[in-house]
């Protein structure tokens, strides 16, 4: 008993979240701020709409490249291409170094909305502009990409002036000291419940923290990196990424991240409870799962 | 109303075959379009800040960096009788207009204008498309050319006039033109280069003359160049967008 007063004196003076009661008598906490769930839902419309332009951007040059210079002769990490057949089919290619992949249908050659044979990298369904239009593409790109750095930048100031990243979002010792059960407890698909359930499991915090430090920083500061303006007043970030078309590389290679993150995220949402962890981002009212009863 | 009702569900929806309907319609629309394209002015503004007529400098490449095969884009060869007739003297014949808001106008032969001081540079051209090419430029500063001609106070840009017909058009709407502002246009990298890698300009990169702007993209840098003209502003010109591709879509500035 008296271990408890203790912890729930440290839980306030560490800015514990808001509580009410459901009529259930479930307990419901206040997980998201407004801010939170504004900035957080800029994000999904900006990182959808630039994902999707960026991939109509690519396929006005379906390759990778690595070093400071490449084009359509020099060595390439990746391509896609279609290749036209003697009886008037064709196949898409995806090459990985050396190593090509028969993607067709999906990558290289695919059936347009029509039902006709078209031979772009990234297929209708998942570029904007649908139809072929690097002009358009990079308009939408550029807007949101705008609209994504700013959002960014507003949140990343939230985040420590709230201190949000240094209460909710910060490994603790104990954390980390934990994360081979957090890890087992991912594998096995169970949930935290009760008190625990109150605060984000450690992997949950890597997560975020690698995504918000790391991933997204990342993309915004490769997607510079293109820019021959920027490149003249900030060349160190050549240096930083090894030349403009690494620097492309790794913006493909950080957004592939990104969509990995945004699937295990969305899983995650589904296992863990779709109707609660929509009501806590849209609402930012978490309802906490009680402790197992068995467990008495 | 139908219209409306497919960008409003479109919008609600957010995914799937709907959503991206939605979002050609959106990106066909006129408001949205200029929605969209008002992100330039911030990338423009953004870039200006930092960005000013002498200083910083493109990053300069080493010999060793020299790309073996640099793509020719967009026209590789002006099929024009007039192009034809100047290249077959190796454009002996050519007279570059310098006119416009200038207090004298000039016309240049290809000796007299190599015979100014020249500069040259080896720097990273980087295609729209997203591919990067090192090359070396030897030319004439295009400010040297302007400070001669005396731009009268009113120009505000400068526009390169060139013999390629990237479109066949019978009235001229397919001519390639470009523009850039003064700022780009005094930059001591900012020159009519009439040399790459240390050759005569070989006629797929836009011989005799082609502007390089370093800190923009390549479509910015005007191949086949026969005229220079100091304009107040660009709405008369073509469709009025400052370029040939700006005219089709692309921004004016072209500096990411």
């Amino acid at each position: 008993m008296a271990v408890d007063i203790a912890n729930q004196k440290i839980a306030v003076q560490a800015g514990a979240p808001a509580v009410r009661k459901t009529r259930s008598g479930r307990e419901l906490i206040y997980r998201h701020t407004l801010f939170v769930r504004l900035t957080h839902w800029i994000n999904v419309l900006c990182i959808a709409l630039l994902l999707m332009s960026g991939l109509q951007i690519f396929n006005a040059h379906p390759m990778l490249h690595w070093g400071i210079k490449g084009g359509d002769t020099d060595p390439a990490v990746l391509s896609i291409y279609g290749e036209d057949q003697l009886d008037g089919s064709a196949i898409g290619w995806t090459k990985i170094g050396g190593q090509a992949f028969n993607t067709t249908g999906v990558l290289g050659v695919f059936r347009d909305r029509d039902g006709f044979l078209s031979g772009r990298a990234f297929p209708w369904w998942i570029t904007i502009p649908s139809y072929q239009s690097l002009a358009e593409g990079r308009r939408w790109h550029f807007f949101f990409a705008w609209l994504f750095a700013l959002n960014g930048l507003a949140y990343l100031i939230y985040g420590f002036a709230a201190r949000h990243f240094q209460r909710d979002l910060a490994p603790t010792r104990l954390d980390l000291r934990n994360i081979g059960r957090s890890l087992l407890d991912h594998l096995r698909f169970r949930h935290p419940r009760g008190e625990a359930a109150k605060r984000y499991n450690v992997l949950q915090k890597l997560a975020y923290m690698t995504v918000i430090f790391v991933l997204l920083p990342l993309m915004i500061f490769s997607g510079l990196t293109m820019s021959p303006g920027v490149d003249s007043v900030a060349p160190w970030l050549l240096d930083l990424f090894g030349g403009r078309q690494s620097a492309r590389t790794i913006h493909f290679i950080t957004a592939t991240f990104i969509v990995l993150f945004i699937l295990v995220h969305l899983v995650e949402v589904l296992l863990s409870g779709v109707f609660n962890e929509m009501r806590s981002i849209l609402t930012g009212w978490f309802a906490v799962k009680p402790e197992k009863t068995d467990a008495h | 109303m139908t219209r409306d009702l497919l960008t409003r569900r479109a919008a609600l929806l957010g995914a799937g075959g709907l959503a991206l309907s939605g979002c050609d319609q959106l990106s066909q629309n006129q408001t949205f379009k200029k929605l969209l394209e008002s992100a330039e002015n911030l990338s423009l503004g953004g870039q200006r800040l930092v960005l000013n007529s002498s200083t910083p400098l493109a990053l300069e490449y080493q010999q060793s960096d020299i790309s073996r095969d640099f793509k020719a884009n967009g026209t590789v060869k002006p099929d024009s009788a007039d192009y034809s007739r100047l290249a077959m003297t190796q454009f002996a014949d050519l007279r570059l207009k310098i006119d416009g808001l200038v207090k004298k106008p000039l016309s240049l032969s290809l000796d007299e204008i190599k015979a100014m001081p020249s500069r040259t540079q080896i720097t990273r051209h980087d295609c729209v498309e997203g591919w990067s090419a090192i090359g070396q430029w030897t030319g004439v500063p295009l400010g040297n050319l302007l400070q001669s001609a005396e731009l009268m106070p009113n120009a505000k840009y400068i526009v390169f006039r060139c013999a390629d017909d990237l479109e066949q058009s019978r009235d001229g709407s397919g001519l390639y033109y470009e523009s850039i502002d003064l700022i780009d246009a005094f930059h001591p990298q900012t020159i009519m280069a009439y040399a790459m890698n240390g050759q005569p300009l070989p006629v797929p990169h836009g011989a005799p003359l082609r502007l390089r702007v370093e800190r923009q993209l390549g479509y910015k840098m005007a191949k086949y160049v026969m005229r220079i003209e100091a304009v107040e502003d660009f709405a008369k010109i073509g469709f009025g967008k400052g370029g040939y591709w700006e005219d089709r879509g692309y921004e004016w500035y072209a500096g990411i």
